[in-house]
């Protein structure tokens, strides 16, 4: 049987034709059980303290309480932290989007002298660490006027995200046949018009995943917003997050539901994100 | 996907500068802020330099260089710290990521939400995975709570011992970076032909045996690449540390870059920090190197 053929038959016609039932359960259902809960159980674990009833002892979210949400929205500036975090990421999706948009199409459809060095330099800025450059980058933006702003936050995002999206853009682009666009400018599109017409609605799967990748790690990140925002009301999630650790952490309601908070977006972008986990990893966009 | 790219060549030579016009501004992002930042840092490790003291910077030489080598002691410290914390994080994530990943290459009913949920890990943040695993190591919320609704009489404060926090931290870690190495040997895994176990069970191999000899030698090329990947980027791994345990109890779990953010961030110290970088990347430069020498003669004597 082929790969594709294996990976797309009913898990039922596979069994039983060379592993017994009680086989199957050592070599697959105990270990995914464990993997399993070895995962799920902190998520879960956060969810119990995120939504129980104070004085509940019981491993469920019961009785069941927002009041925690509420307390971390209202009390705990919560909402502003969403909301910085929120402008951040969508912009720093924006232009990462974009550039890598233009940086990916003269990857994929140009021969031009310095595209070799130009792409090692985009797969060795992978080794260059941004907790590393807090210092230089610190100082960088001083000279800007741009500390305590989200504007900073949003430029070093940017910078560390575009490279592998970038990369991942070009071999996305490769997959679409040069002919369909060849087709539109025989067809009277000039260059910019064929590709707005006829490349860019068959790369909506590559801007889904590029765009997913630098939301979630604009979202997390945590080092810059630390160096390069000092005012409360600019904190973003983790910045927030992390203050809270240290003046609630008595209060373990409070502390899963902003946790909980940070965490909603980011799993629903990654529910979005997921099927492209493989292809971006072989592109080397998930740095993890 | 590299099968068509390799057909795909690009087809055309021109001489107006378009893909420059295309690709400048990512030249210019990154010239500005990560080419330039990583020559600055060079520069200023050669001055006293502290931003709570302005007015005391002034060019010392190699100065900050002696005294981190010669009288330095944290210095060498929190380097052991930060080699045992890269080989306990890449050794556990690669064996419990490739064991994950030979499961989710089997066929099996909902393995499309089984591989979804594995992965969700992979999008925490650290300061989140943080968050989530101090609920579980809490002596009140966590699994010493539980230990004693069950009438353990035994204390448990994981994050109050040296070796406890080290270990906590190294388990969060593992949790969240389980499904990097799990996707990235899981693309891998797929593309090795089926053909292969079909001879090998003609031939009457084990199931072990075709790990060993098929599965393993397939993936000899991803492994040196991830774990080279995996040890660079844990080696600067820094918020969860930061947020979990904060370096201690006693700075039992700074490691070098915890290190460099703390005098960058802490004591505003850039000069030093600068030097504690520039240290920092000549160790990753030369392990790097060394790692692939290795895995290049390693493979060498693997062919002959």
């Amino acid at each position: 049987m082929s790969i594709a053929a294996r990976l797309q038959a009913p898990a039922v016609v596979n069994r039983g034709i060379r592993e017994s039932v009680g086989s199957r359960a050592i070599s697959l259902w105990i270990p995914l059980g464990l993997f399993l809960s070895f995962t799920l159980l902190p998520f879960y674990w956060m969810v119990v303290y995120a939504f129980r009833a104070e004085g509940s002892t019981l491993p469920l979210p019961w009785p069941l309480t927002l009041d925690h949400l509420a307390t971390v929205w209202n009390e705990l500036n919560f909402s502003t932290y969403f909301l910085n975090s929120t402008i951040t990421a969508v912009f720093t999706l924006l232009f990462t989007v974009v550039l890598s948009l233009l940086a990916g199409y003269a990857m994929s459809r140009y021969e031009f002298k310095g595209k070799a060095p130009f792409m090692l330099v985009l797969l060795a800025t992978q080794f260059v660490p941004g907790a590393m450059l807090l210092i230089p980058l610190f100082i960088i933006f001083r000279q800007f006027g741009l500390i305590d702003s989200l504007v900073a936050l949003i430029i070093a995002d940017t910078v560390f995200q575009l490279p592998l999206c970038a990369i991942l853009m070009a071999n996305f682009l490769r997959n679409i046949p040069m002919e369909l666009e060849e087709a539109s400018w025989i067809d009277g599109c000039g260059r910019v018009r064929g590709f707005l017409a006829v490349v860019l609605p068959l790369l909506r799967p590559a801007i889904v995943a590029v765009g997913s990748f630098a939301f979630i790690g604009a979202w997390n990140n945590f080092l810059f917003a630390l160096m390069f925002i000092n005012s409360n009301d600019r904190f973003t999630l983790p910045v927030g997050l992390n203050s809270t650790i240290g003046e609630y952490s008595a209060d373990y309601g409070a502390l899963a539901a902003g946790g909980v908070v940070a965490a909603i977006p980011v799993v629903i972008v990654f529910a979005i994100v997921q099927r492209f986990l493989v292809q971006g990893v072989s592109a080397g966009a998930v740095k993890g | 996907m590299t099968g068509s790219a390799l057909a795909m060549k690009p087809r055309r030579r021109r001489r107006i500068p378009t893909p420059y016009l295309l690709i400048a501004p990512a030249v210019v992002l990154i010239a500005t802020f990560i080419a330039y930042p990583v020559g600055t840092v060079g520069y200023f490790s050669l001055f006293q330099y502290s931003a709570s003291k302005p007015w005391a910077t002034r060019f010392i030489g190699l100065e900050n260089f002696r005294v981190m080598l010669f009288e330095d002691p944290l210095f060498w410290r929190t380097l052991g710290i930060t080699t045992a914390w890269v080989v306990a994080e890449v050794a556990l994530q690669l064996v419990f990521g490739l064991a994950l990943a030979l499961i989710l290459n089997r066929t099996f009913r909902n393995r499309g939400l089984a591989r979804a949920l594995m992965f969700a890990p992979w999008a925490i943040s650290g300061v989140l995975a943080t968050q989530i695993w101090l609920l579980i190591y809490n002596p009140s919320t966590g699994i010493a709570d539980v230990l004693s609704q069950l009438g353990s009489p035994t204390q448990f404060a994981p994050l109050a011992s040296a070796a406890g926090a080290f270990w906590s931290a190294v388990i969060a870690e593992v949790w969240r970076g389980i499904p990097f190495f799990a996707i990235l040997i899981l693309a891998d895994m797929q593309s090795i032909p089926t053909e292969m176990y079909e001879a090998a069970d003609v031939d009457g191999a084990s199931k072990v045996q075709q790990f060993f000899f098929i599965t393993l030698p397939y993936l000899r090329d991803a492994i040196i690449i991830t774990t080279l990947l995996r040890a660079v980027w844990e080696f600067n791994n820094v918020d969860l540390i930061y947020t979990l345990t904060g370096g201690g109890p006693a700075g039992a779990t700074t490691t070098l870059p915890l290190y460099v953010v703390e005098e960058a961030v802490g004591s505003r110290n850039f000069g030093y920090g600068s030097a504690l970088t520039i240290a920092g990347f000549v160790i990753l430069l030369i392990f790097s190197v060394l790692y692939l020498q290795l895995g290049r003669a390693s493979r060498r004597e693997g062919k002959s």
